[in-house]
C-alpha cells in the first residue's frame, strides 16, 4: 500500500465533531481497517478533539484543531495540533471502570478510551501549542513481528 | 441526533438516534433529565438508532442510572445496543452496571 497523507482545520467547536467523525472514518476507510477498528479510531479523535476544545482552548471557538492524518504499510497515525493552553491530560486522575455506580467520575474518561483503543498515544507541549499523535497499527505486533 | 419519548403508565421509553458525542450529549441528558425532574425513575433508552457515542454519552448514561437508582426507585436499562457501543461499554467497566435487553417489549415489561 502507497503512503497517503492528508491535513485537514476545523473549527474548535463541539459542532466540528460529527464533521471531524465523518473525515477520521473516510480516511480510516482508505486504509482498510476493519469496521470496529474504524470506529475505535474516529472515538479516539472525537474524545481527543472534545479535550482540546474543553481543557486546552477551555471554551469553544477560542482556536482552530489542525488534524493531519497519515496512513502506511504500519498503519495509521493521526496527528491533532491546537494552539491552546498546554494540556496534560494524564495529569488528570484515570478513571476506574471496576468503581461501582457510586463512585463512578465524570473525567478522564477521554484519554482512557484513546489509551485502549489506540496502539500508540504521544503528547508533546510546543511552544505554540499541544501536538498530539495518535497511531493504529494494521496488525498489532506479535513475538514473531519482532 | 433525534430523541424520541414515549411515556407508559409505569415507566418511560426513549429512543435516540444519530451521533451522541460532546455536541449532542446535552441533548440527551436534557431529554433523560426532564423525565427524572418528573418523578419518574423507570426508563428504558432504546439505542438501536445510535451509530457512535463517545464518552460524553457514557457521562449522560451514568449520571441518569445514579439518579434513577437512588432509594431503589428505579432504574435506566439499555436495549438494542449496537456492538461497537457495547465494546466502548464494556471496556468503561459498564456493562454490570445496565440491565441490556435484546427488545423494547422486554425492557419494558421488566421495568
Amino acid at each position: 500500500m502507497s503512503d497517503h497523507s492528508i491535513k485537514r482545520r476545523f473549527a474548535g467547536r463541539y459542532a466540528s465533531l460529527a464533521e471531524i467523525g465523518e473525515f477520521i472514518r473516510r480516511e480510516a476507510q482508505k486504509a482498510g481497517f476493519s469496521d470496529f477498528n474504524i470506529y475505535t479510531i474516529e472515538m479516539a479523535v472525537d474524545e481527543a478533539c472534545s479535550n482540546i476544545i474543553e481543557h486546552a482552548y477551555q471554551g469553544e471557538d477560542k482556536g482552530e484543531i489542525l488534524l493531519s492524518v497519515h496512513t502506511d504499510e504500519k498503519g495509521l497515525t493521526v496527528v491533532l495540533e491546537d494552539y491552546g493552553q498546554p494540556f496534560d491530560p494524564r495529569t488528570i486522575p484515570p478513571p476506574r471502570p471496576d468503581a461501582p455506580l457510586e463512585e463512578q467520575r465524570e473525567h478522564g474518561w477521554g484519554l482512557y478510551f484513546m489509551q485502549q483503543w489506540m496502539d500508540e498515544v504521544h503528547f508533546e507541549f510546543t511552544p505554540t501549542g499541544n501536538r498530539l499523535r495518535l497511531v493504529k497499527y494494521r496488525h498489532t505486533p506479535t513475538r514473531d513481528d519482532r | 441526533m433525534e430523541i424520541e419519548h414515549i411515556q407508559y403508565k409505569h415507566c418511560d421509553l426513549v429512543k435516540a438516534k444519530g451521533r451522541i458525542d460532546s455536541y449532542t450529549a446535552p441533548q440527551l441528558s436534557e431529554a433523560l433529565n426532564k423525565i427524572t425532574e418528573s418523578g419518574r425513575y423507570k426508563i428504558a433508552l432504546d439505542l438501536s438508532g445510535v451509530e457512535f457515542m463517545s464518552s460524553a454519552g457514557l457521562r449522560a448514561l451514568i449520571n441518569t442510572q445514579k439518579v434513577c437508582k437512588r432509594y431503589n426507585r428505579g432504574e435506566l436499562v439499555l436495549v438494542n445496543v449496537p456492538e461497537n457501543i457495547r465494546a466502548a461499554l464494556d471496556l468503561a467497566g459498564f456493562i454490570p452496571l445496565f440491565k441490556i435487553y435484546d427488545d423494547v417489549v422486554a425492557a419494558i415489561g421488566n421495568l
